[in-house]
Formats: structure tokens, C-alpha cells, sequence
């Protein structure tokens, strides 16, 4: 991975590293941290835990930022096509900074928390993210790198009941709504939203309480930690974007098939980068598309392999792959040609000399089970 | 009695006379995590020392298997096909991958036994 230091000694260490060594974790290097990939458990059964009760993830290499005064809103335009302005108190919503030629520098999450907006960005991205925010500011805004706070998640279909158990007004919380919470004494920023595909919350909390919230979770009967294994697995299996993988400076929001994330002002006003070449490509179709696919065999097809059509013209790329311990069988994601994007088109990969039947399929592979109040 | 053979790959091979079964370590599984694929290679075939002859995958990554020795394949583990959890469960007894007659008992010299693949291993930290 370019830029990953190569001694664990150089890696950064978010304010749990000591619980995932005491949980016996496999730690990894992942974006210039030490992260846990998956704990004694293994990827299957703590995907699987997240399915079926709740799961406890460390996600606090993401970036947490805020920016705030008068124009940060307006600013935040100018880099991503959400409505900002128009984002309701307490609401979150999903987006992307774009480039000039309509490809995705980043994606990320943007919460109205009142007087500020705080957003949640990419571990990776996150400096050049931040660079990028701090120069749109205008004189009277300011923009904060939260370097001081954890964020964990806590998902699965159990989630909001343990929750509730340490701050009842947790219950009420909507979906991709933004709310405070005390919990169990630990003052709390909860988004319910996630990357799994279930219902669950993101927790923002102060870095030195970030060790007894999670103690105090794990506690909870219903709850085991998860690692960055399971969290790449469910969120395929939700037919989530993996930034750098399935979206990245060379595919558009509207290839990706993320234009519902355009707000509808945006797409009649522009004024974000790439704005021509995205509502282009909004009005007239992409030449490529994101689809799921579905490997005939129990043999993963991984980031990478080429997809052809009946007559070998190369048609596509896989773009993250794996195997789906819901489904018991490999599952992929990728970009084909627009005309051959509808499910059940039936397509050919070579994989290690051999080829593979592949069929395209709608996504998610597995129903999102996010929370309707 | 069979011989137990290591490769610094950590496959292990079980010798007797000129039939050799062959598989991945307890560290190997260990280190791969859940395997949820096993490609297996032809009866029949001819492998060479050091050359591909299965592929092993887990959740995460595929990794190849090597031949630590040259030889015919006599017999697969088809079990390994439908529940390649076995290779986890129990890697070094029912997750074996497949049975070898060796083509040259002198290659075994090369490898290690038990005692130096468990320092080889410490090694690794």
C-alpha cells in the first residue's frame, strides 16, 4: 500500500490499540495505523455476529472534522455536490469530493450538528481531505481536525437495544439522524448509520473515554468486537463503495451509481467540481456502470480480474470481491459496460488460466436492514 | 512410521518409503484465517519442486501452495472442495491437500524437521 510505513513501529495507534492486544487481535497495517483486521474469533463468525446480533468495531483512524462560521456550508459546496445549506439540524447525509473531471477524491458522511458541521472522512484521505477544506474556508470559517476524539460502531440488529440499555433516548434516534447521548458517563456524538448494511450507530467520543465505552459494550452479552475483516465483508455483502476500490479519481459518482447522493438543488445549479461532466453524464447515461456479480463456483473472484463478454471483448473489471459468509459463496463488485449492466447478463472472467462464468446482479446482495421509525 | 517433513512455505509433507501427503501448517491456517476456497491440483499431474500446486483461499487473499517436493499426484482431498473449513479445523490431520509418489527421496534432505520448522516459526516472531 503506497505510503504505508513498513515498521509497525512507524504505524500510528488509535486510543484502543491496547484493548485489541488484550482481545488477541490480528493487527494489520492499514492507512498508516495498526489496525485489528479481525480478533480471535476470524472474519466469518464476527461478519456473521454483526448479522445476527451486534458487533463492536474500531473505526477511530477515520478523520473526524468540523468546520464552522459563516460561508462553511457554502465552502463545503464548492467541493462536493451535497446541499449543505439546505441540510436540516441533526441530519446526516452521505457524499463526495469531486475533481475537475468528475472522478471522487473522497467519500464521507457531513452531520448538521447545529453550530458546526462534522464530518467523517476517510482514514487515507484524510489529510489531503482536510488540506482541501481548510483552503475553501473563507476568512470568517474554521475547520478543526478532531485529533482527540475515537469513533466506534456499534452494528447489528441488537445495536439500538444495548445502546438504549445506557441512554434510553437512543431508541428514538432515526436513521441518518444525529443526536447526543450519555453513556454510561461518556459524553457521546451517535449517527445512526454505518457500512454494514444493518441498523447501528457511529459513536464520537473523547479519546481517553474510548477504552471503558467499548469495555462496557463488550460486556453487553449481545456485542463482540469485529475488525476491519468483517467490516470489508458486510459492507460488499451491502453493495457499499469501498473508496480507492470500487470509486476512486477515475470513476464518476454517476458510474458508481451514487446520483441519489446529488442533491437536487446541486444538480440544477452545479458549482461543484466536475459538475459538467457529472449532470452530463446524469442526463445522457454513463458509458460504464457499477453492478454486483455473482462467480459460478465457490472460487472468490478478487480486485482486478477482467470481465469479458461471449465473444472475449473485455467488457469490465472487478473492482472488490470476496467471499459472502451470509450467502456462503463469492460475490463481487465491479464496472461494465453500460448496456450489459442490467442483472443476469451473463459474462466470463479468467481466473489463474481458466475462465469463470459470472452473472450480473442488483445490489446489495444481501437486504440493508437500516432502521424506519 | 511416517517422516514429517517442513518447507520454509509452511507446507508439511508426510513421508513413507515413496509416498509422500501434503499439506499446510497449523501456523499457515493461523495465519490465513477462515479458508472459504481450496483449488486442488489434477491426479495425475507432475509437480516440480517449488512450483504451484494448489491455491488456498481465506476471506481476505488467495495464497498459492507450493510443491516442497517433486513428484506425481496419487490422490486429492475432494472433502477440502465442499468444506474447505476443514484446512482450519484440523490442518495438519483431515485438511491435508493431496498425495504425492516422490520422483526423487533426495530433495527431502533440503526441508526441515519439526524441531527446526518450530524455531523457524519462533523466528518469525
Amino acid at each position: 500500500m503506497a505510503g504505508t510505513p513498513d515498521s509497525s513501529s512507524d504505524l500510528l495507534r488509535t486510543p484502543l490499540n491496547e484493548l485489541h492486544r488484550a482481545l488477541g487481535a490480528k493487527l494489520v497495517p492499514f492507512a498508516g495505523y495498526e489496525m485489528p483486521v479481525q480478533y480471535k474469533a476470524g472474519i466469518l463468525k464476527e461478519h456473521l455476529q454483526c448479522r445476527r446480533s451486534a458487533a463492536l468495531f474500531d473505526v477511530s483512524h477515520m478523520g473526524q472534522v468540523r468546520i464552522s462560521g459563516a460561508g462553511a456550508a457554502e465552502a463545503l459546496e464548492r467541493l462536493a455536490p451535497l446541499d449543505a445549506q439546505g441540510l436540516p439540524e441533526g441530519r446526516i447525509r452521505y457524499s463526495f469530493f469531486t475533481n475537475e473531471s468528475g472522478g471522487i477524491l473522497d467519500d464521507f458522511m457531513t452531520t448538521n450538528a447545529g453550530d458546526h458541521l462534522f464530518l467523517v472522512v476517510n482514514a487515507a484521505c484524510k489529510q489531503a481531505d482536510f488540506a482541501r477544506l481548510k483552503q475553501a474556508m473563507p476568512g470568517g470559517a474554521e475547520c478543526e481536525l478532531l485529533e482527540d476524539r475515537a469513533l466506534l460502531a456499534l452494528q447489528g440488529p441488537k445495536a439500538a437495544a444495548v445502546l438504549a440499555r445506557l441512554d434510553p433516548s437512543v431508541a428514538e434516534l432515526g436513521f441518518m439522524k444525529a443526536g447526543q447521548a450519555d453513556l454510561g458517563g461518556v459524553p457521546a456524538q451517535l449517527s445512526r448509520s454505518g457500512y454494514t448494511g444493518e441498523d447501528g450507530f457511529e459513536i464520537s467520543v473523547p479519546a481517553d473515554r474510548a477504552q471503558a465505552l467499548a469495555e462496557r459494550l463488550l460486556g453487553e452479552a449481545e456485542v463482540e468486537a469485529a475488525g476491519l475483516g468483517a467490516r470489508d465483508s458486510l459492507r460488499l455483502e451491502a453493495g457499499l463503495c469501498l473508496y480507492g476500490h470500487d470509486i476512486d479519481e477515475t470513476t464518476s459518482p454517476i458510474e458508481a451509481g451514487l446520483a441519489w447522493a446529488i442533491g437536487k438543488r446541486r444538480r440544477a445549479e452545479g458549482g461543484f467540481p466536475g459538475a459538467e461532466t457529472i449532470l452530463r453524464q446524469l442526463a445522457e447515461g454513463p458509458e460504464h456502470r457499477r453492478v454486483g456479480l455473482l462467480p459460478e463456483g465457490r472460487a472468490p473472484l478478487r480486485e482486478g480480474v477482467e470481465l469479458s463478454d461471449g465473444t472475449g471483448h473485455k467488457v469490465g473489471r472487478i473492482t472488490s470481491g470476496g467471499f459472502s459468509p451470509s450467502l456462503e459463496r463469492p460475490i463481487a463488485m465491479g464496472y461494465v459496460l453500460a448496456a450489459l449492466a442490467g442483472p443476469d447478463v451473463g459474462l466470463n472472467a479468467e481466473l489463474r488460466g481458466r475462465s469463470v462464468a459470472v452473472t450480473t446482479a442488483a445490489l446489495p446482495f444481501v437486504e440493508r436492514r437500516y432502521h424506519r421509525s | 512410521m511416517a517422516d514429517l517433513y517442513f518447507t520454509d512455505e509452511h507446507e508439511w509433507i508426510s513421508v513413507e518409503g515413496d509416498k509422500a501427503t501434503v499439506g499446510i501448517t497449523a501456523y499457515a491456517q493461523e495465519q490465513l484465517g477462515d479458508v472459504v476456497f481450496v483449488e486442488l491440483p489434477e491426479v495425475g499431474s507432475s509437480l516440480e519442486k517449488g512450483a504451484q500446486a494448489a491455491v488456498v483461499e481465506s476471506v481476505k487473499a488467495a495464497s498459492e501452495v507450493y510443491a516442497g517436493v517433486s513428484g506425481e499426484v496419487t490422490a486429492v482431498n475432494e472433502a477440502l472442495v465442499d468444506d474447505p473449513a476443514k484446512v482450519n479445523a484440523d490442518p495438519q490431520g483431515d485438511g491435508w491437500f493431496f498425495k504425492l509418489t516422490l520422483s526423487d527421496s533426495g530433495e527431502l534432505s533440503g526441508l526441515m524437521d519439526e524441531a527446526a520448522y518450530k524455531s523457524f516459526v519462533e523466528g518469525l516472531g
